[in-house]
């Protein structure tokens, strides 16, 4: 069980931000994101794309942001669980609240702090019948250890960069690679491009376009897919495995479930106040929530975030008084034993 | 209002609208859409109008002249699904005085 001070749901922007304001406060944190890596679409969707819209940086990368918002808040050692979801929340007879993610990690808070942005990125998934049927029994949408592939037949389908590398990859660990896309042209590094171009002239990588995955076929296990290429007639693919690579796309997921209010896809929090939820101790903050004139902007997340902290604050050292301060004056001291602060004024006589 | 045109949009409900978009706010089809809340929030511009994802498909059902796709929209489409032959990202289509009487469907939510 990991236990902390405000368990953080989502480490985009907003995410980290908190970690450093709850860290002024004394108040530490632990992020769960489903993603690998901290950042959320920051990281995910457009790394290279700039932002123009965070105060004091006319222009700033994506991916730029991220690492700058970790940088700021190092000192107050946050901890991650990355690559789950958050599953289930309980609360406890003390007002706390226990989550547990997908894959079963338990986390136990005071507070919670959702900052989920538009939710957890799940794979997007081919509409075909029986899909679901074949889930984990020959169908995976991503792919965690290739060594369950070996001298199996795999059929992967999509146009990007995962695509073509998990191709790549597994044309020497797989008996068999068949990549199917929609179109003839890929989209990916140039380099991996070539690579496929070569694996498939050498034999090593069947490459179907433009086609599509049509049906699927099994009892228990998939055993074989239909592919149609465009103006022919569909073929029959006998397979292992078949792995659509069609990115990701956000939804809410179960925090749809956690008995929050919800509107427009989005949290419904007490704007006047501090960004509370209808539930006293869960909080939600950036993209995630919605109040009359919300802004979906990473800016306005920022604010939320430090509201919200001070509210945390409140809860978990109840009647205690509060005074703000300012880094300029007071330094800011990390988790870690690291002080920083302002050099103090020389104060010399000049003859 | 002479800087506005009229558009004919088909929602995921098979509702039509036709609606009055400004062509002098450097404004998206997708950002007519929304701003019309003809799909709820969070359904569409998901990724805030960068042809990053789809969530904003459209079928153009009228013989307007569009720009061109870049290759993102390209990229993005073929990737897509339920995409047709007359699919296109609204995010990707500038709200101009030449579309005067278009006439889209809005693509099912994946």
């Amino acid at each position: 069980m990991i236990t902390t001070d405000i368990l953080i749901i989502g480490a985009g922007p907003t995410g980290l931000f908190t970690v450093f304001e709850a860290g002024l406060l004394k108040l530490k944190c632990h992020l769960i994101d489903a993603l690998p890596q901290p950042g959320g679409q920051c990281s995910e969707i457009y790394p290279k794309k700039p932002i123009y819209d965070i105060p004091a940086y006319p222009e700033i990368l994506a991916g730029d942001l991220t690492k700058k918002l970790l940088e700021q808040s190092k000192q107050f050692k946050p901890g991650f669980t990355l690559g789950e979801r958050a599953e289930t929340i309980e609360k406890q007879v003390d007002g706390s609240f226990i989550v547990t993610t997908n894959k079963g990690s338990k986390h136990h808070a005071p507070v919670v702090a959702i900052a989920g942005g538009l939710g957890s990125f799940e794979p997007r998934k081919p509409a075909l019948d029986q899909l679901s049927d074949f889930e984990d029994k020959g169908i995976a949408y991503m792919i965690k250890d290739p060594e369950v592939y070996r001298n199996k037949r795999v059929v992967i389908a999509g146009g990007g960069d995962s695509a073509l590398d998990w191709s790549i990859f597994l044309s020497d660990v797989a008996s068999e690679v068949t990549l199917i896309h929609r179109r003839t042209e890929f989209r990916g590094a140039l380099d991996s491009v070539e690579k496929v171009q070569e694996l498939k002239n050498k034999g090593k990588i069947n490459l179907i376009t433009p086609a599509e995955v049509t049906a699927l076929f099994g009892n228990d296990h998939l055993e074989a897919i239909e592919v149609t290429q465009t103006g022919e007639v569909a073929q029959r693919i006998e397979t292992d495995a078949f792995i659509p690579l069609f990115g990701l796309s956000p939804k809410l997921g179960p925090i749809a479930n956690w008995g929050l209010e919800i509107e427009k896809n989005a949290i419904k929090v007490n704007n006047a106040l501090d960004y509370q939820t209808n539930i006293p101790g869960i909080f939600a903050i950036g993209d995630v929530n919605t109040y009359p004139g919300k802004l979906k902007l990473i800016l306005c997340g920022f604010h939320e975030a430090t509201l919200m902290c001070q509210a945390a604050y409140k809860i978990i050292n109840p009647g205690k008084r509060f005074v703000l301060k300012y880094t300029t004056v007071s330094g800011i001291d990390g988790f870690d034993g690291t002080r920083k602060e302002a050099p103090k004024s020389v104060v010399k006589s000049i003859d | 209002m002479s800087s506005d045109i009229n558009i004919k949009i088909t929602d995921r409900l098979g509702v039509t609208h036709q609606i009055e978009a400004p062509t002098d706010m450097a404004l998206n089809l997708m950002e007519v859409i929304r701003m019309y809340e003809l799909a709820p929030e969070g359904t569409i511009g998901i990724c805030g109008g960068m042809a990053m994802c789809a969530s904003c498909q459209c079928y153009i059902e009228s013989t307007h002249e569009l720009s061109d796709q870049s290759d993102d929209e390209e990229a993005m489409l073929s990737e897509a699904f339920h995409v047709k032959p007359n699919s296109r990202l609204g995010c990707q289509i500038q709200i101009t005085p030449k579309l005067e009487g278009l006439e889209v469907r809005l693509a099912p939510e994946e």
